[in-house]
């Protein structure tokens, strides 16, 4: 990395870098665009299976609609600015965290909830097998979501109240 | 569907994809070369939106859901869109990574499109 985060007073490279303070994501424009696909792909996925199979497959589909909503909150709070937003993106990506845990062990052990995801695993649930139909981002994504809202602690908070000595 | 064009979409889309993610991580900013190749992405999407019309009309229909493809496709042609339009707002080295990761998604999708259209039923 080429920038240093918490010198913003010292002369940059760019004149109105320091004019604007306007938040540039940097590594964090990465984590939030696998975000904002995954998010799109689960709500598709699960308005699909609503439209057509609800009635065969009720746990996973509910649940596929549950995480697209939770995916989309996420991807919106990890976008806009402050505290709050700051606090609703460690709440989303802390259920995602359990969602994918608890779904993904629940598939394995018990087979007969997920029969119907078994037999069109890439098809099934995004946390089903702990998110196997997406190459496993499911359980990885909140864990790099979480030291990246970590590393932001301070930037987040700064502007509503005096630096946080967290 | 044409499996061969499924082919070069998902190759050059998967080329484009690395390409542009090694090349952000080295440090470089959105140019001609990377811009063009995420162009040149969304125009193969494109030929792919009119292949897809025409194709059931030559007896080439799709054995999977209509509806799910559709949305692989509409979703796959917004997604550089957005993509692009971030490189041009924010041109540095993550807006980069985030155009080869958008490449990579799409390659994924088009291959994703290929088995609803030929295998699933």
């Amino acid at each position: 990395m080429s920038t240093t985060p918490t010198a913003p007073a010292d002369a940059g490279p760019t004149p109105d870098h320091a004019a604007k303070p306007r938040r540039r994501f940097g590594v964090g424009a990465v984590l939030i665009t696998v975000y904002a696909i995954l998010a799109i792909g689960a709500t598709s996925r699960a308005v699909v299976q609503m439209a057509t199979v609800y009635p065969e497959a009720r746990i996973p589909i509910t649940l596929s609609a549950v995480s697209a909503v939770i995916y989309i909150v996420a991807t919106l709070a990890l976008i806009l600015p402050g505290r709050a937003w700051y606090r609703i993106a460690w709440i989303t990506i802390s259920i995602e965290l359990v969602g994918v845990l608890v779904v993904g062990t629940l598939s394995y052990v018990d087979t007969a909830i997920f029969t119907f995801e078994a037999q069109k695993a890439a098809d099934g649930a995004v946390w089903s097998y702990f998110g196997i139909g997406y190459l496993y981002i499911p359980v990885v994504l909140p864990i790099l979501g979480m030291i990246w809202l970590r590393s932001r602690r301070g930037q987040s908070t700064h502007r509503l109240s005096p630096p946080a000595e967290v | 569907m044409i499996l061969w064009y499924a082919g070069i979409e998902v190759g050059i889309a998967a080329a484009a994809g690395v390409l542009c993610v090694i090349l952000g991580l080295f440090g470089r900013k959105p140019g001609d070369l990377t811009m063009g190749a995420v162009v040149f992405v969304e125009l193969l999407l494109l030929a792919q939106l009119a292949i897809a019309i025409a194709s059931p009309f030559a007896g080439n229909s799709p054995a999977g859901s209509i509806l799910e493809f559709y949305l692989y496709l509409i979703v796959a042609l917004i997604i550089p869109l957005i993509a692009g339009f971030w490189a041009l707002i924010e041109r540095d080295r993550w807006s980069l990574v985030v155009l080869g990761i958008a490449c990579l998604a799409i390659a994924v999708m088009v291959v994703r499109m290929n088995i609803i259209w030929t295998v699933q039923t």
